[in-house]
């Protein structure tokens, strides 16, 4: 009956999305009396999940899934969830649990409740507040299956501590060739910088720039604050900057606990993407820009002159406070 | 080749988001609606697959008879047929397999959806559609090439790319990068035209159950207003984001 919850890690360390749906596992725990089990695939450092609410992690350690596959890794989160009869399966909004979650539930014959963003409501039907339109509304989700699959969003629920004395299983699962239709040649990924989904911080720029070469102080501000780096769509479709970085609702979501927005106008699907972030600052040289109505700090200024003296200030800060 | 593009009906990204009846359903009135744009960049990627390869295009959609103008303007782009399964979309387990049923009796080779609708952002369709199917499935696609039984994709991770090799059944989760902006299609006069005499065939639905029901809906809270700090008075911010926002 124990709360399942996948607990994702990147070369044997468990990410810091780990903890935050560990805790929400715990919160949705305490609500139904029962305990938690997290899945953690080749990660060496599981027993810190202790401090996150977990009773019982089962540890995989299989040479197979050392690269994502999302049907594997549903496989072993199916095999889990029938050992433990578990009702609910709890993951994050990762592209991988993104991409797992959907074949898991097929496999649990369970409903998937996806970006969802409080605790549960377990009184007569079970439902879950989720984000939809693209952050412009939320929704009360019931799910009527007997197994449920949640998808929590990234930053809702946030990190709480609570001190547990996990037990540490090994977990062997059965796969076949059939959990292997896909095969991953390469991956590339930019591991010196975070990424979008990962940031806490996110400083993003649009049209106002002017063109690609002024991109320097973007990336340095980012630099400063151990940010992500975004753009606006227009900026990605002209190629200045790489698909990668486009946010919205046609892009990537964003949800940091702040968002810097230097030269962006603040065009409704812009802000639809962006909004689930806690602080929204922004910078553009007109007042009237519809972006100051939806952020929480504003300068009314020059971006090629406030940015370096902000930089300067800042770093003057992180000088003064480390 | 036979291609299967799923397109779902969505509000056009500007439409002003409300509900009716007491919060449980959304306002269509005066709302555009358009093809999702995920699937459009799909469906452009398809064509190219057509003109290129010889494939075969055929669009899908599950919904009313309301659905009908947004498959119809993916015919004028120069899907071949359009398939309508006649039943409303309530959630993504029951339209994932209403989905699987047509493209398992047309024997479709590739099923190209998109990573997630924009009106629910269920992200959920096209990876149940798959697993049903028994097909592949590359979520995230940005990049997809064919080479007559092997795929090759791109798919975008947090943070990076992945390259992925695979074979059909495949069922892909598209997204811009399939094809850039600057490709996508707006209908002409003459696709218009043709796209009246080519089939839409309305299809009646398996009637699959559902998993998940949206109830209520409710709009994010008004903001306050935003705290204006003077250009040349930036320790203010710095201020403000380490002591108020606790955001540095
Ligand atoms: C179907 C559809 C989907 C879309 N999806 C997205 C999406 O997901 N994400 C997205 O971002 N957009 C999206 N858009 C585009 C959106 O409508 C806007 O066109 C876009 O966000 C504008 O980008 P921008 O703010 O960079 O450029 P602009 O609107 O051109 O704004 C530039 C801003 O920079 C300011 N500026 C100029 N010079 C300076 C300076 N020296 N210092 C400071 N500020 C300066 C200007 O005052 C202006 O406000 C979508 C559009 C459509 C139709
Ligand atoms: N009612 C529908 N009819 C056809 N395809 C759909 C429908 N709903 C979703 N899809 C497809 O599934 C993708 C993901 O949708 P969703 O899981 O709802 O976010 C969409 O981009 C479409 O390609």
């Amino acid at each position: 009956m124990s709360i399942l919850v996948y607990t994702e890690s990147e070369n044997g360390k468990l990410k810091k999305t780990a903890f935050e749906v560990a805790s929400y596992a715990k919160g949705i725990a305490e609500l139904m009396n029962t305990s938690v089990t997290a899945v953690s695939i080749n990660a060496s450092d599981v027993e810190e999940l202790g401090n996150y609410g977990v009773d019982k992690i089962l540890k995989v350690d299989n040479d197979k899934l050392s690269k994502f596959n999302a049907d594997a890794y549903a496989e072993v989160l199916t095999q889990a969830a029938k050992k433990e009869e578990s009702k609910v399966v709890v993951l994050s909004q990762s592209a991988n649990a993104k991409y797992l979650a959907p074949i898991l539930s097929v496999n649990l014959d369970a409903g998937y409740a996806s970006n969802a963003v409080k605790l549960p409501i377990i009184e007569d039907n079970f439902t879950v507040e989720r984000t939809a339109f693209t952050n412009k509304a939320f929704n009360q989700t019931s799910i009527s299956t007997d197994v449920k699959v949640i998808g929590l969003s990234n930053n809702a629920y946030g990190l709480k501590e609570n001190e547990s004395s996990a037990t540490v299983e090994d977990f062997t699962v059965e796969l076949s060739d059939d959990n292997f239709g896909i095969q991953v040649e390469s991956v590339d990924k930019n591991t010196d910088k975070v990424s979008i989904a990962d940031a806490e911080v996110v400083v993003s720029a649009g049209r106002g720039m002017k063109g690609p070469d002024n991109w320097d102080m973007i990336e340095e501000l980012a630099d400063v604050l151990g940010a992500a780096t975004a753009c606006s769509k227009p900026v990605s479709d002209m190629g200045w900057r790489p698909h990668s970085e486009h946010v919205g609702q046609t892009g990537k979501p964003v949800a940091a606990n702040l968002y810097i927005a230097i030269g962006i106008s603040g065009a409704i699907q812009h802000l639809a993407g962006i909004s689930a972030s806690k602080n929204k600052v922004v910078i553009n040289n007109d007042p009237e820009a519809p972006f100051f109505k939806a952020a929480d700090y504003g300068v009314v200024g020059d971006a090629f002159e406030v940015v370096p003296q902000l930089i300067e200030k800042l770093k003057e800060f992180k000088a003064n406070n480390s | 080749m036979k291609i299967l593009v799923c397109i779902s009906h969505v509000p056009d990204t500007t439409s002003k988001i409300n509900f009716t009846d007491n919060d449980t359903k959304f306002d269509t009135s005066g709302v555009q609606f358009v093809i999702n744009p995920n699937d459009e960049f799909g469906l452009t990627r398809a064509m190219w697959f057509k003109e290129k390869q010889g494939a075969s295009v055929d669009v899908v959609t599950v919904g009313g008879k309301d659905t009908e103008p947004t498959i119809r303007k993916a015919l004028a782009i120069g899907a071949d047929t359009a398939i309508r399964v006649d039943t409303e979309a309530l959630d993504g387990f029951q339209v994932a397999k209403e989905l699987a049923k047509v493209a398992k009796d047309g024997e479709y080779d590739l099923v190209i959806a998109g990573r997630e609708s924009i009106d629910y952002n269920g992200g959920m369709v096209p990876g149940m559609m798959a697993k049903m199917m028994n097909a592949n499935f590359v979520n995230t696609c940005v990049s997809l090439d064919i080479d007559g039984d092997k795929a090759t994709a791109v798919r975008e991770i947090d943070g990076g790319k992945e390259k992925i090799t695979t074979t059909f059944p495949l069922v892909i989760g598209g997204q811009k990068g399939l094809v850039e902006e600057s490709d996508l299609k707006i209908p002409n006069m003459r696709g218009i035209m043709m796209a009246r005499k080519k089939p839409l065939n309305v299809v009646e639905p398996v009637a699959a159950d559902t998993h998940t029901k949206a109830e209520i809906f409710r709009k994010p809270a008004p903001k306050g207003d935003v705290k204006l700090v003077d250009a040349d008075n930036l320790d203010k911010l710095i201020d403000l984001l380490h002591n108020e926002a606790k955001a540095i």
